[in-house]
């Protein structure tokens, strides 16, 4: 009877130092809901055990109900049958038991039938469940998004239509953005959108690679201004399933099998729109990446926990030369290294997902009390700017990091983890989605940068100095500043070179070792509340130091020749 | 149609986890030296109701004997989705053995009034008499089906339910109202309900070891948590001498433990030869033949 919450001390760890308080008021907004509703809470503790409650629930659900399948679901696969996609024994009972336990609403507010969680414990619930089958998150986490977008931006009869149905967990969900033609670049979207005489919108073309596509709900981005030809001619559309759009085909993947990814064609299919026309790309599907992106965050988490275990275990128990592989250093080095990049993930995960979780209560609260917005102004712009910024940072630095322990947790395996009875290979092939799906690392580091030019990470820096007491442990702290030196001469020289090529070729390594800092100061801050965090710091910044500081070098140095020859050397002709 | 059903669960000893400690020296099993759990094929009684719930409609009574911390139990059953629960205690209750047991459940049930099922676990793993479910259905001269792993019909007169029995299974047509005993095999058991669960999270028995003012637990505050009703031998009119030990004709002559030990392993080669060894041995053991 494993429960994948109480089992994991890290994460236990992570939820009893979470900083939830004025999360929580602003999301009960005086808990006036507590009359109302049978499980809403009545003060800011009794909303924490509740917290803990739900998530010992979904640990229990992933532990016992959707890991012992996660096997057969990966080798049978989703499965298209006579035009309809029929999910794996496993899939059907995971999803079973998430409605019967209430998960399906999980942010939702209550009126709908949510509960009214904050974006942090979503995120908790989400990795949760990734470490028992990526896959069956895909179709899990994304119920949320989707529901959170519906929420932000429809009108209430939408609302009050859909919501519930979302909630009651009878039907799922899809985001239709990716065409044949516009996957990184959905400016490009052709799907087309037209209103007959009485106003009612219909759709018309193909969508591809979309996760869950066959759900009973979609929501479309589509060009609905005839004759544009960039982002502001796309609107997006809540589409319900019915006869007229057909899944044409699913795709036969790497890994996660158990999630369908299809091929949708829309032929004048009725759909509604969703808020405003010309704003589908700009302003709503960037919101509903964003929270996609820390969910990817999350899985990408949840893979890497369930690759560490299983790498863990078995040098534990495989023999070589008379003794446990585990005695061996560069086994046991691998472990380690594992280890504190999961840690590093996990905290960078959770830190992000409170501050969007601020960012969302404020927006919320200045919507129901405009008369507070001048109170809020200036902690708004700041979350929003962090959001962001870290957002991002969350979703390439854990999906690349659960590429790498997938990888080492394989290789610790040795022959055996390239073979198909050992779960190390499915870790493998199922993380490397990760780092591409919801924006490359690529994009996301495109989407860090600008932040990270205008000061924000700086700003982030400052707060850290200026909100703790770090002289429990000044050693370190003194290292942590000075890596954070180190890229702030980074940045500056970039500033004062201005040149947007050089920026554009250093921007990853910029994200990657502000990236670093941030994680030294979630350490440092960790390091107060524990001995072993303390030996966590330590070896972590042993490594980081030197490895910030050399990528500062290279900035410094105004490392260029591949810009400056980039033809000569890919073209291969001596 | 609408069922009212009454669940009989038990919080029981964790005899799957036992310590040095589960014994006392005079044979009696040290409940204080376990953790308690849920009785596991009562897991498997609820699931059975809350799907008849799920399917039909219903009304879910939970009912259990036992200590005042059996309440645990029943906040379980609420967060799994019943509807009200009993928690039946008494020291007179004590020591009860199946008999005595069932006499208090049937009166309890009589108090609860109107029903259409009882639904039990077929055993409980701390004593695994399998007794209690039919001696209750006994006492309250209904029918009952015994080692139900699946319900084929349920109407408002009637059920049909498969029995499994050491050959197979029986396919069984009783009327209602009645009273069944589920197997481990009918179900796999739901996970709580979080919105339940959250909701039932601070039940309690007024028994129980509690912080709250009374006061503030007899007042309307409509945030006071949600009050287990708890019955004595007074509320469902018992006869003290048939409760508890008085009420107990089962004498424990002796106890023993015993330790299952694994004796030495033999390896029999992958041949002819081999295998008739096997059969051979396998005769002489009595283990087959």
């Amino acid at each position: 009877m494993a429960n994948f919450f109480e089992d994991n001390d890290d994460l236990l760890f992570r939820f009893k130092n979470l900083d939830l308080d004025q999360i929580i008021e602003l999301r009960e907004d005086n808990f006036s809901e507590a009359n109302k509703f049978g499980y809403a809470p009545k003060n800011i503790k009794d909303a924490k055990d509740s917290y803990e409650r739900i998530l010992k629930i979904a640990g229990q659900i992933a532990g016992n109900v959707i890991e012992p399948y996660s096997a057969e679901t990966d080798e049978i696969g989703a499965k298209l049958i006579d035009g309809e996609v029929v999910y794996t024994p496993g899939t059907k009972v995971g999803l079973e038991a998430m409605k019967k336990a209430d998960m399906m609403g999980f942010t939702l507010p209550r009126k709908y039938g949510g509960l009214n969680c904050p974006m942090t414990l979503y995120c908790m619930a989400i990795e949760i469940t990734s470490r028992a089958d990526a896959a069956f998150m895909n179709i899990f986490g994304l119920q949320s998004d989707i529901a959170d977008t519906i929420y932000k931006f429809a009108d209430d009869k939408l609302k009050d239509k859909y919501l519930p149905m979302l909630c009651e967990g009878n039907v799922t969900s899809s985001m239709s953005l990716t065409e044949p033609d516009a996957g990184s670049d959905l400016q490009a979207v052709m799907l087309k959108a037209y209103q007959d005489e009485s106003g009612q919108w219909f759709l018309n073309g193909v969508k591809r690679f979309i996760t869950n596509g066959n759900g009973e709900i979609a929501l479309v981005l589509a060009r609905s201004e005839a004759g544009s030809e960039d982002g502001r001619g796309l609107s997006m559309f809540l589409y319900e399933r019915e006869e007229h759009m057909t899944i044409r085909r699913i795709e036969n993947k790497l890994g996660i099998h158990g999630s369908p990814t299809c091929e949708m064609q829309f032929n004048d299919a009725p759909a509604h729109l969703v808020g405003k026309r010309r704003v589908g790309l700009i302003k709503y599907v960037m919101s509903l990446m964003n929270e996609a992106r820390i969910g990817i965050g999350a899985q990408s988490l949840g893979i890497a926990e369930a690759a560490y275990r299983e790498a863990k275990k078995y040098s534990e128990e495989r023999k070589q030369f008379k003794q446990t592989i585990n005695k061996f250093i560069p086994v046991s080095e691998m472990l380690g290294n594992m280890r504190v990049k999961i840690e590093a993930g996990r905290s960078l995960l959770y830190e992000s997902a409170v501050i969007v979780d601020l960012k969302d209560g404020i927006e919320e609260h200045i919507l129901k009390y405009p008369e507070e917005k001048k109170r809020y102004k200036k902690d708004l712009k700041k979350y929003t700017a962090l959001a962001n910024m870290l957002t991002p940072i969350v979703k390439a630095y854990n999906s690349e990091m659960s590429n790498e322990v997938a990888n080492d947790g394989l290789q610790i395996h040795g022959g055996t983890g390239y073979m198909k009875e050992f779960n190390a290979e499915r870790h493998f092939r199922d993380a490397r989605i990760t780092n591409i799906y919801e924006g490359t690392t690529q994009l996301q580091v495109v989407a860090a940068i600008g932040g990270i030019m205008k000061g924000v990470f700086e700003s982030l820096i400052n707060e850290y100095e200026e909100k703790n007491d770090f002289s429990y442990f000044t050693l370190y702290h003194k290292q942590v500043q000075k890596m954070a030196d180190f890229v702030k001469e980074a940045i500056d020289f970039i500033k004062e070179n201005n040149d947007n090529e050089y920026q554009a070729y250093h921007a990853r390594r910029i994200v990657e070792i502000s990236t670093k800092v941030i994680i030294g100061y979630l350490f440092l801050k960790d390091a107060k509340h524990s001995e072993r965090k303390k030996e966590i710091l330590k070896y972590y910044l042993e490594f980081a130091m030197p490895e910030v500081k050399m990528k500062s070098e290279i900035i410094l140095n105004k490392t260029e020749s591949f810009l400056e020859n980039k033809t000569t050397i890919l073209e291969n002709k001596n | 149609m609408s069922y009212k059903i009454i669940v009989l669960v038990k919080q029981v000893p964790d005899t799957k986890n036992i310590t040095v400690d589960a014994m006392k020296p005079d044979g009696t099993v040290n409940r204080s030296a376990l953790p308690t759990i849920f009785n596991p094929e009562d897991l498997n009684a609820l699931e059975e109701a809350l799907k008849i719930k799920d399917k039909y409609g219903a009304k879910i009574t939970a009912l259990t004997m036992g200590p005042p911390n059996a309440s645990e139990v029943l906040r379980k059953s609420l967060f799994y989705g019943v509807d009200d629960v009993i928690l039946l205690s008494d020291r007179k209750f004590a020591a009860a053995d199946t008999l005595a047991t069932s006499y208090a459940l049937s009166l309890a049930i009589k108090k609860i009034g109107e029903f259409d099922l009882i639904i039990g676990g077929t055993q409980a793993i701390d004593g695994d008499t399998a007794q209690v479910g039919p001696q209750t259905a006994e006492k309250l001269h209904i029918n009952q089906i015994t080692f139900v792993d699946k319900i084929q019909k349920l109407s408002d007169r009637e059920i049909v339910a498969n029995r499994t029995t050491d050959y197979g299974y029986e396919t069984v047509k009783a009327k209602l109202p009645i009273l069944l005993t589920i197997t481990a095999e009918a179900n796999t058991p739901r996970p709580f309900s979080v919105k339940k669960t959250l909701t039932y999270k601070n039940a309690i028995s007024l028994i129980e070891k509690h912080d709250y003012d009374e006061e503030y637990l007899q007042s309307n505050n409509p945030n006071k948590p949600f009050i287990i009703t708890t019955w004595n031998h007074e509320d469902i009119g018992a006869e003290i001498e048939q409760c508890g030990l008085n009420g107990s004709p089962t004498q424990v002559k002796q106890i023993e433990n015993i330790v299952l030990e694994v004796g030495e392993s033999k390896e029999i080669d992958n041949s002819e030869d081999g295998f008739k060894l096997l059969i051979s041995e396998l005769f002489s053991e009595h283990i087959i033949g």
